[in-house]
């Protein structure tokens, strides 16, 4: 039996399998800290949300996809700023995390973004991120909604 | 070998150009420094652009002579960069404190399809007081980013939208227009506070 473990700051919810996967198996334990994300303005705009996926496990873990109620296309996309000072963002793919490592959604680098919104994201609430394993696993994160202006986890 | 001979070289080249940018960082004062000069902005009182502020009244360059500039590129549809810098730039206005009243402080954008005038004052609204956002007509923007060395670019996403990647690097100008030094993006507190300082001291030097 797969067992996730999720710390997040405000909420969590720990889910065991979806409709089309009966059993988990495969990657080790994953830990999700410091979820957060930034308000937006009305619902045209694409969102972001920020965490820390460690993987306590033996084994590595691939995050291969998002879903979420919140937005019709969830996906993990990476800022890159290059030596002229121009950034750019584009899909980043599958994140594999080795054992005992950890990757960093934060600004400027990686980034859950949320594009067609279903609504918009009002500061002080909440809404679920669902993180989508290779080997069919599946976990869902309370994301906390920080203001427009929020530099992090913290704010 | 002859890929991996090229891979070698174009790591040699990429190791040079970061030397030569934490050169240029160092010494950007100093007489024929690094960077190229065609590469650094031109003096505002060289430019020539006629833009909108977010209260809808007539700018351009003239507008920031007289007191020291801190302006930077981005848009409002932009998730992680535009808003990462202007908390960044809030934070650091807070740091400065009553000096940041002293100061320009533009926020110019790259998407003026999508950034109309109410739409820029929705968004500065939720930032630093001090922060103006700038739009115009698009050849006028051009006229800006090319003033600044700056650019950008449409690029269309999966989503059927499109996004804009941009020069993220703030840039602070002296209170008689001359180019001072940029911010790169993600440049830590502790240094953007202490060029944004040179910049309002220059100001200073040229009052007396």
């Amino acid at each position: 039996m797969k067992k996730y473990i999720l710390t997040s700051t405000l909420a969590a919810l720990l889910t065991l399998g979806g409709l089309s996967v009966p059993a988990l198996a495969g990657p080790e334990d994953v830990v999700v800290e410091n979820a957060w994300s930034r308000a937006s303005i009305g619902m045209n705009r694409p969102g972001a949300a920020y965490m820390k996926i460690r993987n306590t496990g033996d084994e590595p873990v691939t995050l291969i996809g998002l879903t979420t109620p919140l937005a019709m296309m969830p996906e993990i996309h990476e800022t890159k700023t290059n030596a002229e000072g121009v950034s750019s963002m584009s899909p980043a793919g599958e994140i594999a995390i080795a054992p005992g490592e950890s990757v960093a959604l934060e600004p400027g680098g990686l980034h859950a973004m949320l594009m067609r919104l279903q609504e918009p994201m009002t500061e002080g609430d909440t809404f679920p991120l669902t993180l989508l394993f290779d080997d069919g696993g599946e976990m869902t994160v309370e994301v906390p909604i920080l203001g427009i202006a929020a530099r992090g986890p913290e704010d | 070998m002859r890929r991996r001979a090229i891979l070698g070289y174009g790591a040699a080249g990429v190791g040079a150009v970061a030397l030569m940018l934490f050169v240029g960082w160092w010494q950007v004062d100093g007489p024929g420094g690094p960077e190229p000069v065609g590469q650094r902005p031109v003096a505002l009182t060289e430019m020539d652009f006629r833009l909108t502020d977010h209260e809808g009244n007539a700018v351009g360059p003239e507008t920031l002579i007289g007191r020291p500039t801190m302006a930077f590129f981005g848009f409002t549809y932009c998730p992680d960069v535009c808003p990462t810098t202007l908390s960044d730039i809030s934070g650091w206005l807070d740091d400065l404190g009553d000096e940041a009243h002293e100061m320009n402080v533009a926020f110019i954008t790259v998407d003026p399809e999508r950034d109309t005038v109410e739409t820029m004052a929705e968004y500065v609204g939720y930032f630093h007081p001090a922060i103006r956002g700038w739009t115009g007509p698009e050849e006028q923007i051009a006229r800006v980013a090319d003033g600044f060395r700056a650019t950008y670019e449409r690029v269309p996403t999966e989503s059927g939208d499109y996004t804009m990647n941009h020069t993220a690097s703030v840039f602070l100008f002296a209170a008689s227009g001359r180019f001072v030094t940029m911010i790169d993006y993600h440049e830590p507190r502790e240094f953007a506070v202490p060029k944004i300082r040179r910049a309002l001291e220059e100001e200073t030097e040229g009052a007396t």
